[in-house]
C-alpha cells in the first residue's frame, strides 16, 4: 500500500474578472444552449494566466492552472508564494469550499481545514456552547467534544470564563479558544491557512508546538500556508512555491524558501530598452530604470527593513531647446497607499538641460521603509516645474523583507514606514511638580 | 492497482449525487445549529421566549378587529380567535421555513467560505428550529382551544387528528423546497430577495388564512386550490375545528407538489453549493 494520502491531479480553477451581474443571464443561456447541443462550455476555454502585472485580456483568469502534487502521510507541506499566487484558492479547493474547474483532488481519511479560527462562533453564546458549536462545524461529534472538552478549555487558557458569553472576551482570547478547538481535531489531513498571524508570540509558539506534536505522534499530514518564512522553515519538512497560479517549485523546505526568496526579490528591479524601442513620445523617452540595495549591487540582494535603496533612471530628452527638467516618482506600497513622492523639483536638484541623455540617481535612506512590496507607480519627466513631458506607469517594484530580530512582534506589519527615530531616554532623579 | 480514496473532489458531480451518509455523520451539527438559533434569539431581551406568544396573539387580535369586525369576513361559525389563530400558527411555520431557508447562502457566506460541512445542514436546521417555535405556538393554540371548550363550544374529534404530523411535514417540505430554490437562485440574481419578502405576504392572501374556503365559489375557488398550501391549511382547520375542506385528492395534490418541490430544491441546491462562493 502506498503512503500517499493526498493526490492532486491537473487541478485548475478559473475565475471571472470584473463584475458579476451584467450579462450573466445571457451567459447562462449560452452555456445551457451549448450544453444541450452537447458542446463544450463556451466560456471555459478562454482565460489567461494569473499575472497581475499584465493587463487583463480576457474576462476570465486562471487562479490555478494544472497543479499536480502528492503528499505522503506524516508530511508537513508548506505552501508559499506572493499574494495572489493562488495559495488560498488551492486551500479552498482542497477544503471543498468551492469546486475546481478541471482536475481532481483525492484524499484518504478525514480532512479538516483551518482557514479561519473560530468559524461560526456566536458572540452571544458562552465559551462552552461555542466550543461545541465550533467543534461540530469542524466535523467533530458531540461525544468527541465532550471527551476533549477540559483539554480544549485549558489549552485555550480560559477555564475561568467557561460560562461567559464570548462577546465579553478579548479578541486574543477568542482566537485562542478557536485554535484550541481546532488543535484537538483529529483529522488525518489538516489544512492550515495563515491563522497563526494573530495572537501573541507566546500563543504562536504554543500553537506551532501543538501542530508539531500532532504530526509527530499521530502520523498526520499538514498543509500549511504562510507568508512567514521562519515559521514555514521551523514547521514544515517539504515546501511548494506557487507563482501566478502554477507550481514553480516543489521540494525540500529549505530549497523552497530559498527559491521563493530568489524569485521574490528579483522581480522588476531593472528595466532597460534600446533607444529605438524606448517607451516615450516626441519630446522624451525612458531608456532604463533600475534599483539596488544600498551597498550591495548584486541584482538579487535581499533588501531587509533598515536597508537603503538606490534608484537610477535614465531618460532621453529629444527637444533641442534648453528647459528646466525634473524627475519625479511616486512610491506605492502593496496596499496601493502612496508612501511618498520623490522629486528633484522639491530639492532643487533638477537642472536646465538641452537635448541628450540624462541620468537621475536617488537614494532612499536607511531605516525608512517597512517590510512589504513597494512599487514605483508613476515616473515623470517634468518640464519647467509644471508640464509633464512623459509619464511611465509601474516602472519598478521590489520587496523589503522583515529583518529577523528574534522573537517579538511576529504579526502583521505595523505602519507604512519603519523609520529610525531619535530618542532620548533617561531617568529623572530630582523630579518635582 | 486501484487505490481506495475516501474523498474525491471533481469539477462536477452527478446531478442526483446526494451524500446522505455524510449528512447523517453531521447530525450533531444540526442539533447545535438548532440550539444556537433557539438560545440566541431572545438573549438580552426581558420577555425572552414570551415573544413566541406575543407575536401570534397580537396578529390574531389585529385580524379579529380588521378582518372579523371591520371587513366582516365570515369564519364558518368558528369563534374568530380560534379561526385566525389556527391559520396564523400554521402559516407562520411555512413562512419561517421559507424565509429562513431562502437566505441560507447569503447569510452564511462567511461560514461557508471558511469551512466545509454538508450545506444542506443549514436549511434543515432552520426547519427544525422553526418546528420548536411552531410547537410553542401550538400550545398557545391548544390553550385557547381548551378555553373555548370549557365555554361550551362543541368540537367533534375524529381519527383525522392523526393527520397533524403529516400536515406539518407538508408545510415544512413546501417551505424548505421553495426556500432551497430561492436561495440557490439568489446567489446569482439578487433580485429574488425582494420577491421573497413581499411574495410571502401576497401568498398568504392566496391561502385561506383570513377567510374560509367555503366563502369562495367557482373559478376563484379552483384558482386558490391550485395553491397546495390552501389544501394543507384547510385540512388543518378541519382536523381541529371541524370546519374546512378535507379532501383526499386535495391532500394528494399537495403531497405530490411538495415532493416535487423538495426534490427540485435539493437538486438545485446541490448544484449551487459547490460554486456559490465564487458568484455570491
Amino acid at each position: 500500500m502506498s503512503d500517499i494520502v493526498l493526490k492532486v491531479d491537473n487541478l485548475s480553477k478559473q475565475y471571472r474578472l470584473g463584475e458579476i451581474g451584467t450579462g450573466t443571464i445571457s451567459h447562462d443561456l449560452n452555456r445551457w444552449f451549448a450544453k444541450i447541443r452537447g458542446k463544450e462550455d463556451p466560456y471555459s476555454i478562454i482565460g489567461q494566466v494569473n499575472d497581475r502585472t499584465k493587463k487583463a485580456e480576457s474576462d476570465f483568469v486562471w487562479a490555478l492552472k494544472d497543479i499536480n502534487f502528492e503528499v505522503k502521510r506524516g508530511e508537513i507541506l508548506g505552501i508559499i508564494g506572493k499574494n495572489g499566487a493562488g495559495k488560498s484558492t488551492l486551500l479552498k479547493l482542497i477544503s471543498r469550499i468551492t469546486a475546481p474547474t478541471t482536475g481532481s483532488i483525492k484524499a484518504k481519511g478525514r480532512t479538516a481545514s483551518l482557514l479561519e479560527v473560530g468559524t461560526g462562533m456566536h458572540p452571544e453564546m458562552t465559551a462552552r456552547e461555542n466550543v461545541y458549536l465550533n467543534g461540530a462545524i469542524m466535523g467533530m461529534t458531540k461525544k468527541e467534544i465532550t471527551r476533549k472538552f477540559d483539554e480544549i478549555i485549558s489549552f485555550a487558557g480560559c477555564d475561568m470564563y467557561v460560562d461567559t458569553p464570548v462577546k465579553r472576551f478579548s479578541s486574543g482570547m477568542r482566537v485562542r479558544l478557536g485554535f484550541a478547538v481546532a488543535a484537538f481535531l483529529e483529522p488525518e489531513i489538516l489544512i492550515v491557512d495563515e491563522v497563526l498571524a494573530v495572537g501573541d508570540a507566546e500563543f504562536q509558539k504554543k500553537a506551532i508546538g501543538k501542530m508539531k506534536d500532532v504530526t509527530n505522534d499521530g502520523g498526520r499530514t499538514v498543509l500549511f500556508v504562510s507568508h512567514n518564512m521562519e515559521s514555514v522553515k521551523s514547521l514544515c519538512n517539504r515546501g511548494m512555491v506557487l507563482k501566478n497560479g502554477m507550481v514553480q517549485f516543489l521540494g525540500g523546505v529549505e530549497e523552497s524558501v530559498q527559491n521563493y526568496i530568489e524569485h521574490y526579490v528579483e522581480e522588476n528591479r531593472s528595466r532597460k530598452w534600446p533607444r529605438k524601442e524606448a517607451p516615450g513620445n516626441h519630446s522624451a523617452a525612458l531608456l532604463s530604470a533600475n534599483l539596488q540595495k544600498d551597498g550591495d549591487p548584486a541584482p538579487n540582494a535581499i533588501i531587509e527593513t533598515g536597508d537603503g535603496v538606490v534608484f537610477n533612471f535614465v531618460f532621453d530628452y529629444k527637444e533641442s531647446r534648453e528647459v528646466q527638467l525634473d524627475v519625479t516618482f511616486h512610491l506605492f506600497d502593496e496596499m496601493n497607499t502612496l508612501v511618498f513622492v520623490g522629486s528633484t523639483g522639491k530639492t532643487g536638484d533638477g537642472g536646465v538641460l538641452g537635448k541628450g541623455v540624462l541620468e537621475a540617481v536617488c537614494k532612499i535612506p536607511k531605516n525608512l521603509l517597512n517590510e512589504g512590496n513597494y512599487r514605483i507607480g508613476r515616473l515623470l519627466l517634468v518640464q519647467n516645474r509644471g508640464t509633464v513631458l512623459y509619464e511611465y506607469k509601474d516602472v519598478l517594484s521590489f520587496d523589503v523583507v522583515r529583518r529577523n530580530m528574534g522573537l517579538g512582534w511576529q504579526g502583521q506589519k505595523l505602519g507604512v514606514v519603519y523609520p529610525k527615530l531619535d530618542w532620548e531616554f533617561k531617568s529623572i532623579s530630582n523630579y518635582n511638580d | 492497482m486501484k487505490e481506495k480514496w475516501d474523498l474525491v473532489i471533481k469539477p462536477s458531480k452527478g446531478l442526483l449525487n446526494f451524500n446522505f451518509k455524510e449528512l447523517w455523520r453531521y447530525r450533531d451539527l444540526l442539533t447545535m445549529f438548532v440550539k444556537r438559533d433557539v438560545v440566541t434569539l431572545y438573549k438580552q431581551t426581558v420577555l425572552g421566549p414570551i415573544w413566541f406568544f406575543i407575536q401570534p396573539i397580537m396578529t390574531m387580535v389585529v385580524y379579529v378587529v380588521v378582518f372579523g369586525n371591520i371587513a366582516e369576513i365570515p369564519t364558518d361559525g368558528i369563534p374568530q380567535p380560534l379561526f385566525y389563530l389556527s391559520g396564523i400558527i400554521i402559516w407562520n411555520y411555512f413562512s419561517e421555513c421559507f424565509i429562513q431557508t431562502s437566505d441560507t447562502f447569503a447569510q452564511n457566506q462567511n461560514i461557508f467560505g471558511k469551512v466545509y460541512f454538508p450545506r444542506l445542514i443549514m436549511p434543515m436546521s432552520k426547519v427544525a428550529s422553526g418546528l420548536i417555535k411552531f410547537f410553542i405556538q401550538f400550545f398557545l393554540f391548544l390553550g385557547v382551544f381548551i378555553y373555548y371548550m370549557t365555554q361550551g363550544v362543541c368540537f367533534s374529534f375524529s381519527l383525522s387528528l392523526l393527520l397533524i404530523p403529516y400536515l406539518i411535514m407538508l408545510m415544512a417540505g413546501l417551505g424548505l423546497g421553495f426556500g432551497l430554490i430561492f436561495t440557490s437562485m439568489t446567489t446569482k440574481y439578487r433580485d429574488l430577495k425582494f420577491l421573497v419578502q413581499f411574495g410571502v405576504q401576497l401568498l398568504m392572501y392566496a391561502t385561506p388564512i383570513i377567510y374560509p374556503m367555503s366563502m369562495l365559489e367557482g373559478r376563484l375557488k379552483d384558482v386558490i386550490y391550485l395553491n397546495p398550501l390552501a389544501h394543507v391549511v384547510e385540512s388543518f382547520k378541519y382536523v381541529f375545528l371541524g370546519q374546512g375542506d378535507l379532501s383526499f385528492y386535495g391532500l394528494l395534490y399537495a403531497s405530490i407538489f411538495t415532493a416535487v418541490i423538495v426534490f427540485m430544491g435539493m437538486l438545485i441546491f446541490n448544484k449551487t453549493e459547490r460554486n456559490f462562493v465564487d458568484t455570491i
